[in-house]
């Protein structure tokens, strides 16, 4: 079981280095931006261009530093622009920790601020919560509530009266819940809502109010609760069908009984494993809902990010994302291993 | 045939159900009696057909600018709740966007995009998919390992995020140029897209392999290429063929999500071209106009919304079709 664990977060490593090349390449092969001369920016004088760069860590070498090896100077082999990101390098003479340190860099359009401050740190005088990840945490989570709070009764019930008038009505929501994309269902409950009826502002000033959370939370957990419900719905049937089921009901064991006391248990096991992809795939996805609506969380950031190209930023959050992810998907296996009893790990 | 049976005095059950024939002549009438497969069927061939001969059926010239005639809505609005001065003109059916352009028009020369998406990048995941997903799992060793380490590299990144990037990166490079940026899109959407055929293709490749007529095959001394290509992997078109058409939709969307964060087609110029617009770029143009004109925004969403539906219910229905759990019925 440890072994398994130790294995799965060594495994990480490796593939969040591949996933940082990749970034690197790409964000390294679009013309005119920070790492390379920038055209379109007001040309700063020379010094103060060396300057710069010397910050950033620009005047080094992009990937292998083959001139200091052919020195002998296995160090500096290594210190050039990629590894100073991801692990550390030199920054005028100082070793400077990089991204695993939770350095993620200076911002290249926001001069001054770091990504980490520009994400993390909430505006002045706020709670923690405040900040840009934070808003973006607090969306995915309420989502994940939403979407798991009504798509398990609806799966469960759905199952029950199989083939009934609620079977139906349940499953043509999972299904349209399913084929209708997160923003097209998004852009028409704008429109519905916030210019035929004018119930809630297009761009909400505030989001002091939780009355304009809920248009952002349906949008962005309605795929999740239909999903939710089809994968209740079938993992149900297949437990009503089991042999122990039988069993307690010949028992004589009260229908309620049997259902919340064998089958929801057995039933929600590939509900549970699926929480954790589910909130990091609400959390990474969610920044075309948080364009559409104007909020003011991470994905935005990225949004604008892109457009502003600002470079480090781009970088940063496919990091974040990809590790996110990862570490998601391992909790599938993890939290398996716990719940099902006879699953062991090999 | 079935009354003849009944008559002969047999019993009920066996003049229902017919003997099963081949697996697709099965799969065919399984496919052909659900509704809702059918009625997605009806949605793709409505959209090719809109793409194919766009120029015919659209009203109006898609890139005319009509001049003085912004922002009008829809033909059915006697009066706008916008403002009075702007009632629907008949000519415009789905009213005219910020310049004057017919947004009906538009909607149809978009369709194209969409579905030249629906084909091409599909063509590259399905070829590659399948040559790699086989190689790797008949030779197994190396190759499936490395198979299996490549696509957890690509599934950890959250695919959205890798094309963002990629449409970020090289959109002003030389490649992005080519086609208006549509053949960096279907670079990118196929780049990704493909790891997901070729890990069904590599499980459904190391279950066959196993069977006797493979080891049969084997022992008359069939060379390895035929056997993957007569013996594997006709056996294996089922899962392929499903997991195709769940492909699809994922990458009409992909392009309207790009589309929506200004990443997607650039916006053509000269009625010449083939690509004029996509439902991607008219929902980003939308997006600005959502107060004033809403069916700028509504039109594309809605067409993006049916044409998924119609793909995600084809798919739904084959993959009902295909599954040898039930032959024998229908």
């Amino acid at each position: 079981m440890a072994r398994f664990l130790i294995r799965r977060l060594l495994w990480l490593i490796p593939v969040m280095f591949v996933v940082a090349i990749i970034t690197f390449v790409l964000m390294h092969m679009a013309p005119g931006g920070p790492f390379d001369k920038d055209p379109s920016q007001r040309q700063v004088d020379a010094v103060t261009q060396k300057a710069l760069n010397a910050q950033f860590g620009l005047d080094k070498e992009e990937w292998l530093d083959f001139a200091a090896l052919s020195k002998g100077d296995i160090v500096g082999f290594f210190d050039t622009q990629f590894f100073t990101y991801m692990i550390g390098g030199t920054v005028k003479g100082q070793w400077r920790c990089g991204f695993i340190c939770g350095n993620l860099g200076l911002s290249f359009r926001q001069r001054g601020l770091t990504v980490q401050d520009i994400v993390l740190k909430p505006p002045e005088g706020k709670a923690p919560w405040d900040s840009k990840a934070g808003y973006s945490l607090r969306l995915g989570l309420l989502a994940l509530f939403f979407a798991m709070l009504i798509g398990v009764p609806l799966g469960v019930v759905s199952a029950l009266r199989q083939n009934t008038p609620v079977d139906y009505a349940s499953l043509f929501i999972a299904t349209s819940g399913v084929t209708v994309p997160n923003f097209v269902f998004g852009i028409f409950l704008i429109i519905i809502f916030a210019v035929f009826l004018h119930a809630v502002p297009v761009v909400p000033t505030s989001w002091d109010s939780p009355l304009v959370w809920i248009l952002p939370t349906i949008v962005l957990g309605f795929g999740l609760l239909a999903q939710t419900a089809r994968l209740t719905r079938a993992s149900m049937l297949e437990v009503m069908r089991q042999d122990y089921i039988r069993t307690a009901r010949a028992k004589g064991l009260g229908e309620r009984v049997v259902v919340w006391r064998h089958m929801l248990k057995n039933a929600l096991i590939p509900v549970v494993t699926i929480m954790g992809p589910a909130l990091a795939g609400l959390i990474t996805g969610s920044f075309i809902i948080e364009t559409m609506f104007a909020f003011p969380g991470w994905g935005r950031q990225f949004v604008t990010a892109i457009q502003q190209r600002d470079y480090s930023m781009i970088l940063a959050t496919t990091l974040i994302f990809a590790l996110l992810i990862q570490i998601a998907n391992m909790t599938v296996d993890l939290i398996y291993t716990f719940l099902d009893p006879r699953i062991k790990v090999n | 045939m079935a009354s003849a049976a009944v008559a002969d005095g047999r019993s009920v059950n066996q003049a229902i159900t017919k003997p099963p024939q081949s697996l697709w002549v099965d799969a065919w009438h399984r496919l052909s009696r659900n509704k809702a497969a059918m009625f997605g069927l009806a949605l793709i061939l409505l959209f090719f057909f809109l793409a194919i001969f766009g120029p015919m059926l659209a009203p109006h010239d898609p890139l005319k600018i009509n001049s003085g005639k912004g922002f009008l809505p829809p033909a059915w609005m006697p009066a706008a709740w916008v403002s009075t001065d702007n009632v629907g003109d008949p000519q415009f059916f789905l009213g005219t966007d910020s310049i004057g352009r017919d947004v009906f028009s538009r909607l149809i020369y978009g369709a194209r995009v969409s579905m030249v998406v629906a084909i091409i990048p599909t063509i590259f995941i399905t070829f590659f998919g399948i040559l790699i997903g086989i190689v790797a799992g008949f030779f197994g060793g190396t190759a499936d390992n490395l198979l299996m380490r490549f696509t957890d590299i690509v599934y950890s990144f959250p695919d959205i995020l890798f094309f963002v990037v990629v449409m970020f990166a090289l959109r002003d490079t030389p490649i992005g140029d080519w086609g208006n940026g549509l053949i960096l899109l279907f670079g990118a959407l196929a780049l990704v897209n493909w790891v997901g055929v070729a890990r069904v293709v590599r499980g459904s490749t190391l279950s066959i392999k196993e069977k006797e007529f493979v080891e049969a095959a084997r022992s008359i001394g069939t060379s390895d290429r035929n056997i993957m290509q007569k013996h594997i992997l006709p056996n294996i078109l089922s899962p392929i063929i499903i997991i195709t058409a769940f492909a699809v939709p994922r990458l009409i969307i992909a392009e309207a999500v790009l589309g929506y964060l200004g990443l997607g087609l650039r916006p053509g110029t000269s009625s010449k071209e083939f690509f004029v617009t996509s439902w991607g770029s008219m929902l980003l143009e939308g997006q600005t106009a959502i107060n004033a004109q809403p069916w700028m925004l509504l039109a594309p969403a809605i067409a993006v919304a049916l044409v998924v539906m119609g793909f995600t219910f084809f798919g739904d229905g084959l993959r009902d079709a295909l599954d040898p759990r039930m032959r024998g019925t229908g």
